[in-house]
């Protein structure tokens, strides 16, 4: 009984661990802020650990978005609490925030070096078009996922809230509140549809 | 109590801006510089200026940093954790919900609608960034002369290595920045 009981808090403890390493590498390497830590999370907990799968993902995302405070920060809660409960996010929380800290206590000293840098500035500059193909590739391969199955009401709603966001300044909540409700009309007419077919 | 407020300054901050970011900016900028005068508005931009060239999330290294300028490595704990308390919070009811509710037909309707929507807002902010990067002030309007060749060569080459072998997108990122220390 011991036995099997240390075992299971041994791979407790190697959990934690493995979610503490994962976000703290993820938000040491977070340029350029908010969506960027979409496709790096996919690659880790979807691709690389196989904790969360593809779809679930993007709930989170949904989740995370619709929330206060920081999109990295909520999408690591909500990660955390997926894999080990509460106090998997209390882990991830500190994965993320960490670096910050760390970081920042450093730069506090010659952060007037920093600013007025020009390699610093060139650097920033080649990772900015790093980061926007690094988003491009996960749009790219999440649209894929959503134009093979197949329907047309959810391309339709990628296209529409596409344009409503870039072009139009549309409000970020009114347009996921939108699509949350056609999702609603869309699912019970279905399935109205589907019990007279039975 | 200096701690105190800072940790209360940015709890409410935390709690208030949605979408995070830089959407906090303003909100930061009144409280430190206006109200409590710890940051002089020069000394603010260079934190703006800073927390854009860290990596980490942006609000959280705003606190971070303004936390320090103010009240040292404590006061930089302090703020961060104030920061992010109500997001822990709500985020954790949320998923709780989420996990407990999401087979209900409501709630899977819902989220089939919100999963394009998602995707919709990451294609925005991809075009956004790229469009920053390609053309320094930003506008597409700029004329063709006005490209930033060097960006568009990084970012070509990027997408391809990303799609390719799907390398991750860290090692992209670094490469980037590498790359444009050398051609940029």
């Amino acid at each position: 009984m011991g036995s099997t009981e240390e075992k299971k808090k041994g791979r407790q403890r190697g959990t934690y661990w493995k979610l503490f390493s994962a976000t703290f590498l993820l938000s040491a390497c977070t340029f350029g802020g908010g969506f960027v830590i979409v496709p790096l999370m996919r690659k880790k907990f979807v691709e690389q650990l196989g904790w969360i799968e593809e779809q679930e993902m993007l709930d989170l995302i949904a989740i995370a978005r619709s929330s206060p405070g920081s999109l990295a920060v909520n999408a690591a809660i909500l990660a955390g609490y997926r894999v080990a409960g509460w106090l998997g996010s209390v882990v991830t929380v500190l994965g993320t925030v960490l670096p910050s800290l760390l970081i920042l206590s450093a730069v506090s000293f010659f952060y007037t070096l920093l600013r007025d840098n020009p390699i610093v500035d060139r650097a920033m500059t080649g990772m900015q078009a790093g980061v926007a193909a690094v988003i491009c590739d996960v749009v790219l391969t999440m649209g894929i996922g959503v134009v093979k199955e197949n329907r047309v009401l959810p391309v339709l709603l990628m296209g529409v809230s596409f344009v409503a966001v870039q072009f139009f300044d549309g409000n970020v909540f009114a347009v996921l509140a939108i699509c949350a409700l056609v999702g609603v009309i869309d699912g019970a007419v279905r399935k109205k549809k589907g019990g007279r077919e039975e | 109590m200096i701690y105190w407020q800072l940790f209360s300054i940015f709890f409410t901050i935390g709690l208030f801006t949605i979408g995070g970011g830089y959407a906090a900016m303003p909100l930061i900028e009144r409280q430190v510089v206006e109200q409590h005068a710890w940051l002089t508005m020069p000394q603010f931009a260079d934190v703006v200026a800073i927390v854009g060239m860290t990596p980490g999330p942006i609000a959280v290294n705003s606190a971070t940093f303004v936390g320090i300028r103010v009240g040292g490595i404590v006061g930089g704990i302090v703020s961060a954790l104030g920061c992010v308390l109500p997001s822990f919070v709500i985020v954790l009811i949320l998923a709780h919900l989420y996990y407990r509710f999401r087979n209900l037909s409501v709630v899977q309707g819902i989220l089939s609608g919100l999963r394009p929507a998602i995707i919709a807002m990451l294609a925005s902010a991809g075009l956004s960034l790229l469009v920053l990067a390609f053309w320094k002030d930003g506008s597409v309007l700029a004329s063709l002369e006005n490209v930033h060749l060097p960006s568009i060569l990084i970012f070509i080459a990027s997408f391809l290595i990303l799609r390719k072998w799907k390398c991750s997108p860290i090692v992209v990122m670094i490469g980037a920045g590498v790359a444009g220390m050398i051609f940029c």
